[in-house]
């Protein structure tokens, strides 16, 4: 018999931290439950493609489960769109399969390399959180192994107090093993979309309060201007086109396809992407566009992957890593504020992405929530960082915000506790399922979200 | 068209199945076990709009072959390529203790593979057409300490593909051996090796471009002709003496 664990190093998309654990591959839902009963006592969780950028798919001392094997898609119903897959099947999988039938995921993250099962238990948003709310609106049913060894199916109606901790539940609940829900029904691969150029803050909420009739909204920001100029940058909003066919999903078109063999690994270095890089690209990036308004379609990878066109980016970043600061707040006056801080701190931010979210909100530990989201990526500065990102807290939390815990691999225990009021509630559920603490990841830990016994 | 898995369960063989789905070929997915089978099915019917078909077989089921690949055959028409993809490595420490577990490794890498792939050869002979793949290893090739029970029975599973393709050429009837070194699968995960480990999906590709060429024996990755040319070449008193992983 060949081992089923093995040392291999494991981290999040911003690779701190990272460390060297022991770890199972499942490729069936058997390997999973096989992993669970034989984890020699540790507590285990499970990790999908490492999309998070943080500690919330990793445990040193634990085990841990990788589900991207698990990737097939089990049914199908081409009248009402709903499809039942395995946990470990990604977006890319599910857009190449059922957008040249007219069907596109409910709703989409920044990349297309993320699996089902890490899309519920982030409860992860998309651009177009305003109209459609976030992944787990859209989740019917789950089948996931829990802490006994069984295999439970949950949903709205059924072991509903599973089913709801277990969307934006971080892992936590149990392993995924598979997942229902409704796609939805498009014409074709193309978007109609503008961008249009915001100058400051104000402005980026003056063309957001005109943006209903687009189901999709999101704005690039420059995180390097002060004064006048804070908070410019260039909003894009779109919509499926109608425009029928035009090309299969394969087809992304030239640029695309030599942006594929970017590599950027190569080019892995702590200098590269320092404040002076940073501020050339933001003010080229904001420069690019000379007209204040431009309409155009795009096809949806550059729409809504753009980055995924340069593999393994993060290592741009070099090898200290990066660390991104997502949080919500429900007022303009706390995103001033803290666009003034970062601007103020001079770490600048090499990719910073705003959003105002809808009204839906899921509880629990799911992130999204009425207001304004920010998205910022920084260099792993250490400590100075991190020191901004105690500020930034301060500023999120007194707001009535919070930090998205898929980008999270710092917060304190009582911040966290200040942001999200459901989690009382939320490790009640959790240690009905799990009374031993089986499921434990280093954010949980962190968080204190478990930790205790586990046998 | 159609292909053929025998053990679709391993990632190796879904791998297969997939390239060959992905190219328009009806599939047959063979596996001891029916539920992950059809999740298979289900999937690669889905991804590729092929017919997807699951026959349950036991390698070890010897008696059972025949009957139930007819049975299939006649359902789904015409065999295109039938490559057989399951395998056991077993523990070689047990099968040294327990003749019984060095047996069932024997039955499943070697006797059941020569029972499938008779009924095969009589059905293509009948139809004057397809090809025969046969996994093997490079664990075949020369006997080790760590692995010889698996290492024999791939060793002679190698040796019966030579003869049934010294057998079947006239017939029109093609054989493919697949000597794998490591590939990225449930039996190195734990293997602690300098030497890269191929991805399921490039195996796979590459098996079925040797199909398309016609190639009749095959190491993947590639460079394991010349590691294994080396091995052979040792002198036995010399490797007798030696500790090869
Ligand atoms: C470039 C980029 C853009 C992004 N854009 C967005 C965005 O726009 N919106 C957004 O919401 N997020 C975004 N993200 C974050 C990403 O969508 C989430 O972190 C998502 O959870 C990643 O999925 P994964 O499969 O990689 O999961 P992992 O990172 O591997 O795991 C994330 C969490 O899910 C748990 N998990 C994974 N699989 C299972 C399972 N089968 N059962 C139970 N728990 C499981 C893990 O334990 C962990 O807690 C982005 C990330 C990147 C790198
Ligand atoms: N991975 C390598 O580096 C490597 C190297 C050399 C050769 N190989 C060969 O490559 C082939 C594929 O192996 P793999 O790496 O993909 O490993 P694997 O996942 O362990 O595949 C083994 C397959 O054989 C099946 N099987 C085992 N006993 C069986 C039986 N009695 N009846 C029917 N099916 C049975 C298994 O079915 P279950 O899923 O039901 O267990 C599984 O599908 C094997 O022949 C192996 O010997 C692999």
């Amino acid at each position: 018999m060949t081992d089923i664990w093995a040392e291999r190093e494991v981290s999040g998309w911003g690779r701190v931290p990272r460390a060297t654990m022991l770890c199972a591959r499942a490729d069936h839902p058997r390997d999973v439950a096989a992993a669970l009963a034989a984890r020699g006592g540790e507590p285990m969780i499970a990790h999908g493609l490492g999309r998070s950028y943080g500690d919330a798919a990793m445990m040193r001392g634990g085990r841990v489960v990788f589900t991207r094997r698990l990737d097939r898609m089990l049914a199908f119903d081409e009248a009402s769109g709903v499809v039942r897959v395995e946990a470990g099947v990604s977006v890319e999988d599910l857009i190449l399969a059922f957008l040249p039938r007219g069907f596109f995921p409910p709703v989409v993250p920044g990349t297309w390399f993320v699996t089902v099962g890490g899309a519920i238990a982030a409860d992860i948003h998309g651009k177009n959180h305003h109209v459609a709310g976030s992944f787990g609106d859209h989740v019917r049913a789950i089948d996931i192994l829990v802490a006994s060894g069984d295999v439970v199916h949950a949903s709205r109606d059924e072991n509903a107090d599973l089913f709801a901790a277990t969307i934006g539940g971080m892992g936590l609940t149990g392993v995924i093993l598979s997942a229902e829900f409704a796609m939805e029904r498009v014409a074709g691969p193309l978007i109609d979309m503008e961008s249009i150029k915001f100058e400051n803050l104000d402005e980026y909420f003056a063309v957001n309060a005109e943006s209903d009739a687009f189901s999709h909204t999101v704005s690039w920001i420059d995180c390097t201007t002060r004064g006048d100029a804070m908070g410019r940058g260039i909003y894009m909003r779109g919509r499926h086109s109608s425009v029928l066919g035009a090309g299969d999903p394969f087809d992304a078109g030239v640029v695309d396809d030599a942006m594929k063999l970017v590599n950027a690994r190569p080019f892995e270095a702590n200098w590269l992407l320092n404040g002076l890089s940073i501020r050339a690209f933001n003010t080229a990036y904001f420069n690019k566009q000379l007209k204040k308004r431009v309409a155009a379609q795009a096809h949806f990878k550059s729409f809504f992957f753009p980055l995924d066109s340069v593999r393994g980016w993060n290592h741009l970043y070099g090898d200290r890593g990066f660390m991104q600061y997502q949080m919500v707040v429900p007022d303009r006056e706390a995103v001033r504020e803290v666009l003034t801080e970062i601007t103020g701190a001079g770490m600048a931010s090499f990719l910073a992405v705003i959003k105002d979210f809808g009204a839906t909100c899921n509880g629990g530990l799911s992130f999204p929530r009425p207001g304004t989201t920010l998205a910022l990526d920084f260099p792993n500065h250490g400590a100075p960082l991190l020191a901004l990102m105690e500020r930034l807290d301060r500023i999120v939390a007194t707001a009535g915000g919070r930090v998205y815990l898929a980008k999270d691999a710092r917060m304190s225990r009582d911040t966290f506790r200040e942001m999200y009021p459901d989690w009382e509630a939320w490790r009640d559920v959790k240690e009905r399922w799990d009374p031993n603490h089986h499921f434990q990841s280093e954010q949980g830990l962190r968080l204190g979200l478990c930790g205790g016994a586990s046998s | 068209m159609s292909a053929w898995i025998f053990g679709a369960t391993s990632r190796v063989g879904e791998a297969l199945a997939r390239h060959w789905a992905q190219r328009g070929y009806d599939i047959v997915l063979s596996a001891r076990r029916r539920e992950e089978a059809e999740a298979i099915a289900s999937d690669i019917a889905l991804r590729f709009r092929v017919r997807a078909h699951v026959l349950v077989l036991d390698a070890t089921d010897i008696d059972g072959h025949e009957a139930a690949i007819l049975a299939m055959a006649a359902s789904s028409g015409a065999i295109d390529h039938a490559a057989l993809v399951f395998g056991d490595m077993g523990d070689q420490e047990g099968s040294q203790a327990d003749s019984a577990a060095a047996a069932h490794v024997i039955n499943v890498n070697y006797t059941g593979a020569v029972s499938i792939c008779e009924t095969l050869a009589a059905l293509m002979i009948e139809q004057g057409s397809g090809n025969i793949i046969g996994v093997s290893s490079v664990a075949g090739d020369r006997g080790r300490a760590s692995n010889y029970i698996y290492g024999s029975a791939k060793g002679a599973f190698t040796l019966y593909l030579q003869g049934l393709r010294n057998r079947l050429h006239e017939h029109g009837v093609g054989v493919l051996t697949v000597k794998l070194g490591f590939v990225d699968t449930r039996m190195t995960w734990a293997l602690q090796s300098g030497l890269p480990k191929a991805t399921p999906e490039a195996s796979a590709a590459a098996i079925a471009a040797a199909v398309e060429r016609g190639e009749n024996v095959m190491y993947y990755p590639r460079f394991w002709a010349g590691i294994m040319g080396i091995i052979r070449a040792i002198p036995e008193p010399i490797y007798k003496r030696l500790k090869i992983g």
